[in-house]
């Protein structure tokens, strides 16, 4: 992915902002307005100490006062204004933000998810949005609070000190670029050590989820010295830069000394040599006032500086989810509906990206009828998931056409493809909530009657019925309440709820037990005749009253053909077969017959 | 952290973090961490924390004094300012500017002092608290790991350390500051005067409940944001992970809608914990503001009606009083106000260190074992003696109570005896377990998940203790062998495959650190893995991290059987080591493993039960009793559970 200007992350960020532009522009003005009032004020209070030490009656005091207190109230109505809306503007741009790259993955295709892994994308979703929004409410209340404090507070300076006022520009120039040249040498430095931390914490986890080895190979020494090193490494890489960051405080008291003792000097200088004319005892505390403000926005200016440009990191981050282009996209004239289950590959062939060194699928040629039973079977990285995949346009061919129903899928509306050719992915996932809700993936207006057949159909109610809620059982994340074999079924009920046209079990009965997986294919010949069934299987006995097998190689049809005649024909599914049945009963029996003899004298150990 | 959870997930009894804090109330409890955490601070650098104390406070009250350097400046100016005569003014002047001068100089030397040394203790103690955290944590028992989420473990080196780091680096400095010049602010106040600094007190005594009102709201919000944050995560996890079903089901509108619920309920929580952190400091600035009005207004109407002034200076007030004290009165709301930052960052510290000295304060892994493993040879009378070079023979060294000291030749003859086991005392998962595997056996265990199996393994190589019965090693009782000797004489190959960072040749080596490259690539060769090894882009020194990802889970495993066989110890432990692979490339495996297992006592527990046709015993497992055990003909005859379990009648899962 290619690095993003800065101009192209605020135009792809600032798109989320939306509602809570008019929040975002009010900060800054009431932020403004709290800048001049908190400017005038040791102005006026200057003015008032002027006419104290004039004598001025109690009429005069008064009416300072009130002008006093009615700014410092405005003051405070415009600074907590400023914190209130800044915080609705950045909390809601966050929450815009996380919609946004939401709604982005739900565009996703599975070619696009394959490129974000799931724990990248939590931590876009949490972690980077929360650093985005600090930014955002920096950026808009104190990134132009503080440089706006400085110059308003030197302009007053001039103002109240005449020409006393250049040693404020001197020093906020050198301080400010002192601050700057910090910032800018330790940032780098900091991304680095922040790396390195990273990785220290990565060999933590490491021990964490690697216990178990490190114990067996009594390895707790050798991992306390490695760690020891690297966290001693770490501490000389942080104790180096924190030494650099350190001098800002030290500088920062430089230069507000600097200032006092300026003033003082030169304050008194020009008092009594003016005889007061030029400047007075008010005006010098007001001075003074200025130089603190003006310093301390000056170090909240180069913090927050670090503190936005360490979270470019995570805004980018954001970018790559919201710019991602779906791969697939729906056609201009849609069909939205398919007439019958039958699929087609015409000299298909596929590559999961460019830069892949062999094709997924090679001209692969598959003609299935309309309510055909086929079994695909072939060994890991034989790219059966890749075929069945291409069915429901998970991904796009690379070359040639995939046809369902006649039509090639491009034709159709994603949904309505989607919807009729239910897919049982491998890796399932059943989401935390009722069994009910789960079911009702399939279908949203199902009946619970629906509900009950679909599970005897995938002989889930059995265990259903015996659970304490039963249908109202509440599953747990991930779906850890219920065994391998129950997820599987569930799953296999969700997706008949859909009532498709084209059926496709992607190793979806591995963890049933062989008993249950031939009723459910049983089932399915009785109750669902026309649908098209694809059943992707490691077992052979899975797939054995397919109509046809598709035998897969390396990415290649190897042959298709019934059971009977691949286990004459096919040298791949005999070899598999072969393998698997030794473990099947009947066999078993015999060659127990034959090794009966010899079993006795082996030497068991049991007692 | 999402990838944390994930692995949490596999933990087998996962429960609850321990809650921290045995009784006592937060604030007190909160005063004993802070206690500890000082102690520790002062016991890794008791030189420099004291240096770094005593400057702290000589910059604080230095930098306190200035406003008198500033009213001493007004009663100068006040006195020759109607004449206009500066040089007499200077010569007053000069020497009070040059002394301020020199207490700058002072407090800058005592600031660089204390911020560099700052530097150093700091990230000194948090190195010294994260090394004796993984110290500790790699001397803690498996049931630690096994209880505790691998996420909440984590935090303590992430989270908790970097609170740590807040706290000692920036909180409890400027703290200590902040209360340094406030009372050195208060003392010269008090010294100009007392109903003015009264009028001082009434304000901080309403910023102080400000910041007790509004901090007490912000902090309950916070604690709302971080609820809602963490539900926002686990719905953000759990989507993510199923998208392709989402996508399948064409779910992705309902799934937004259902996603939108999480975010507004997490963006209420952030903007009402936001708007009380952000508006906390205006409000203080300008109540700060108002109290600056009021001395002004208070000082002007004394002024005006030249009312009494008592203070301890015994100053009668003047302008060249109320100036500078209205310096005083800004700089103390101000203090106030940093104070207020800094409760957060203390409150988050202390917490943090509370959940690290928890961590701390596990019992470690107790090890009474004193029968070492140690290389022997046959003296001339054929009587094994302990040698000090490297032999191909291995003997326990076990030394008896009458002080006499015997070998015994390590062989890997492995006994159980009516072992009850629960991993809490009230539960018992294994019942009256008996069984034995003489040297070179192989041991199968088979049973439903939950059955029992792999506790078994667990108590062979003491990750966990037994609660009755006997376990023995070549005869010895496994309570008396030293736990370290014990697990070097029992290797193991997991289910789940944990590489490390590094190359292959690191990983394979970390079964035994001495073997040279030579015996490595001799072991990846047994395991069957030497070949695909070669044509990784370096080959033998292809470096794997993220628990080797870019290799598929059939390499890992081969280089994880490479690492046991490195290890070449007596006897093995086999726990699932080929369920996730697919039979073709399980046959690969069952290579290098079969060829691993030869000559070795091994324990098996294998998924497919056609990895286990060959072992001298299987032992079905239901429920942590034994209810079969013969060899794969007998219970094929049997026709019992095992029978049913091969025919696929049952479930295994």
């Amino acid at each position: 992915m290619q690095e993003l200007s800065y101009r192209q992350i605020f135009h792809t960020l600032g798109k989320s902002v939306r509602e809570y532009k008019k929040m975002s522009l009010w900060t800054p003005v009431l932020v403004i307005l709290e800048v001049v009032i908190e400017c005038i004020l040791p102005f006026i209070t200057a003015q008032l100490i002027d006419q104290l030490q004039a004598g001025c009656g109690m009429d005069v005091i008064m009416h300072y006062s009130a002008i006093l207190i009615g700014m410092a109230i405005l003051s405070l109505a415009c600074g907590s204004g400023a914190g209130i809306t800044c915080s609705i503007a950045a909390t809601g741009f966050a929450k815009n933000l996380r919609h946004d790259m939401f709604e982005a993955i739900q565009r996703f295709s599975f070619s696009n998810i394959d490129r974000f892994s799931t724990s990248s994308l939590v931590t876009r979703l949490t972690t980077d949005a929360n650093n985005v929004q600090m930014a955002y409410m920096m950026i808009i209340r104190v990134a132009l609070r503080a440089p706006l404090m400085v110059v308003f507070a030197i302009t007053m300076a001039f103002v109240t000190g005449g020409p006393m006022a250049v040693v404020y520009v001197i020093v906020s120039v050198l301080l400010g670029a002192i601050l700057f040249g910090i910032a800018l040498k330790v940032m780098p430095m900091f991304r680095r050590i922040f790396r390195k931390y990273d990785k220290l914490n990565d060999s933590v986890e490491e021990n964490v989820s690697g216990i178990r080895v490190v114990k067996s190979f009594v390895r707790e020494d050798y991992e306390k010295e490695k760690f020891n090193a690297a966290s001693g490494s770490l501490y000389h890489d942080f104790v180096h830069v924190e030494r650099i960051l350190a001098f800002n405080m030290p500088f920062m008291s430089l230069a507000i000394d600097t200032i006092y003792a300026f003033v003082i000097y030169f304050g008194s200088q020009a008092i009594v040599t003016t005889q007061g004319q030029l400047m007075n005892v008010g005006q010098m505390s007001a001075l003074i006032t200025y130089g603190f403000s003006m310093l301390i926005s000056l170090m909240m200016f180069s913090m927050i500086f670090v503190m936005v440009t360490m979270s470019e990191e995570s805004a980018r981050r954001i970018c790559e989810v919201l710019i991602e282009q779906p791969d697939l996209k729906n056609p201009d004239n849609p069909l939205y509906t398919v007439v019958d289950g039958s699929v087609d590959f015409d000299h298909v062939s596929f590559e999961y990206s460019s830069k892949a060194e062999r094709m997924a699928l090679d001209d692969v040629d598959l003609h299935i009828k309309s309510g055909e039973v086929i079994g695909v079977i072939g060994g890991t990285g034989s790219s059966k998931s890749t075929l069945i995949q291409l069915i429901s346009r998970l991904y796009d061919t690379t070359e040639g056409t995939v046809k369902v129903g006649g039509h090639d899928v491009r034709e159709y509306d994603l949904d309505t493809l989607r919807n009729q050719v239910a897919v049982v992915l491998q890796r399932n996932v059943l989401f935390s909530g009722t069994i009910k809700e789960n079911l009702r993936w399939g279908d949203e207006d199902a009946t619970d009657e629906e509900l009950v057949e679909a599970c005897k159909l995938a002989q889930a109610d059995e265990f259903i019925q015996l659970m304490p809620e039963k249908y109202d059982t509440y599953i747990e994340q991930g779906g850890t309440n219920v065994s391998g074999g129950q997820k599987q079924r569930l799953c296999i009920a969700r997706a008949l709820l859909k009532k498709p046209k084209i059926l496709i079990l992607d190793d979806s009965t591995s963890a049933v037990d062989t008993k249950t997986d031939k009723r459910i294919r049983t089932g399915f010949r009785s109750y669902i005749p026309e649908t098209t069934k694809i059943i992707i299987a490691q077992r052979t006995s899975s797939v054995q009253d397919a109509d046809r097998i598709v035998v897969m190689d390396n990415g290649r049809i190897d042959a298709v053909d019934t059971p009977e005649n691949l286990l004459r024909t096919n040298a791949i599914y005999r070899d598999i077969y072969l393998t698997q049945n030794k473990a099947s009963h009947d066999e078993t029996m015999s060659e127990l017959d034959n090794e009966a003899n010899v079993q006795g004298k082996e030497e068991i150990a049991h007692e | 952290m999402s990838n944390e959870t994930t692995n949490a997930e596999k933990n087998q009894n996962p429960t609850p973090r321990p809650q921290q804090g045995k009784g006592g109330k937060p604030a007190s409890r909160r005063a004993a961490s802070m206690g500890k955490v000082l102690k520790m601070v002062f016991r890794y650098y008791p030189v420099h924390a004291t240096v770094m104390v005593i400057c702290i406070v000589a910059a604080a009250i230095l930098t306190s004094l200035p406003s008198i350097f500033m009213q001493q400046a007004l009663v100068i100016v006040g006195k020759y300012w109607q004449s206009g005569d500066w040089n007499s003014a200077l010569a007053e002047i000069a020497p009070l500017v040059t002394t301020l001068i020199g207490v700058y100089v002072v407090a800058i030397s005592c600031n660089v002092l204390q911020t560099q040394l700052g530097a150093m203790v700091t990230q000194g103690t948090l190195m010294k608290v994260r090394n004796e955290m993984f110290d500790h944590m790699e001397d803690l028992p498996i049931r630690y790991f096994d209880t505790n989420k691998h996420g909440d473990i984590m935090s303590y080196y992430t989270n908790d350390v970097d609170a740590l780091r807040q706290l000692i680096s920036q909180a409890l400095p400027n703290l200590l500051t902040m209360f340094l010049q406030m009372a050195a602010t208060l003392a010269i106040m008090l010294w100009y005067s007392i109903p003015l600094s009264f009028v001082v007190m009434v304000m901080v005594a309403l910023m102080a409940w400000l910041v007790r009102f509004m901090g007490g709201r912000s902090a309950r919000f916070f604690i709302a944001q971080q609820k809602t944050l963490a539900r926002a995560e686990g719905f953000a996890e759990e989507s993510m992970t199923g998208q392709k079903v989402v996508k399948v089901f064409t779910h992705e509108k309902q799934m937004t809608e259902d996603f939108d619920k999480v975010n507004e309920e997490l963006f209420v929580a952030a903007r009402n914990a936001n708007i009380y952190g952000n508006t906390l400091g205006p409000v203080l600035f300008n109540v700060g503001n108002l109290a600056y009005v009021l001395v002004a207004l208070a000082g002007g109407i004394s002024l005006a009606l030249g009312i009494p002034n008592p203070s301890i200076g015994g100053f009668a007030l003047s302008i060249d009083i109320v100036v500078p004290y209205l310096n005083l009165t800004k700089r103390f709301a101000g203090s106030i106000g940093q104070v207020s930052q800094q409760i957060n960052f203390v409150v988050m510290g202390l917490a943090g260190a509370e959940r690290i000295f928890t961590l701390l304060a596990e019992e470690p892994e107790a090890d009474n074992g004193y029968v070492t493993l140690t290389h022997v040879r046959k003296d001339e009378k054929g009587n094994y003696v302990e040698s000090d070079e490297r032999t191909d023979t291995w003997a326990w060294k076990h030394p008896h109570h009458d002080g006499t000291l015997t070998f015994h030749p390590l062989e890997g003859d492995i006994r159980l005896r009516g072992v009850d086991f629960g991993y809490t005392p009230d539960h018992t998962v294994l019942h009256d377990v008996t069984l034995y595997a003489k040297p070179g056996q192989k041991v199968a265990f088979v049973g439903a998940t939950g059955a029992g199996k792999t506790t078994i393994t667990n108590l062979i190589n003491r990750f966990y203790d037994i609660a009755d019965g006997k376990i023995r090693y070549d005869g010895i009782n496994i309570n008396k062998i030293r736990k370290s000797d014990l697990r070097r004489s029992l290797g193991i190959v997991l289910q789940d495959v944990n590489l490390f960072t590094g190359t292959v040749m690191d990983n394979i080596r970390y079964g035994r650190l001495e073997a040279t490259d030579g015996e490595c690539i001799a072991a990846a060769k047994l395991a069957g893995a030497d070949s695909f090894i070669r044509r990784l882009p370096e080959g033998y020194n292809t470096m794997l991290t993220d628990n080797a990802a870019s290799l598929s889970q059939g390499q890992r495993q081969l280089i994880s059987i490479a690492r046991a066989a490195v290890a070449d110890p007596p006897a093995m432990i086999l726990d699932e080591a080929t369920s996730s692979i697919d039979t073709r490339t399980e046959a690969i495996v069952q290579r290098g493993m079969d060829a691993l297992m030869a000559g070795r006592t091994t324990f098996v527990i294998a998924h497919r039960l056609s990895t286990v046709r060959n072992a001298n015993v299987i032992i079905v497992l239901d429920h942590g009793h034994i209810i079969e055990r013969g060899t794969h003909e007998e219970l094929i005859a049997q026709r019992g559970t095992y029978y049913q379990l091969y025919t696929g009648a049952f479930e295994l899962e």
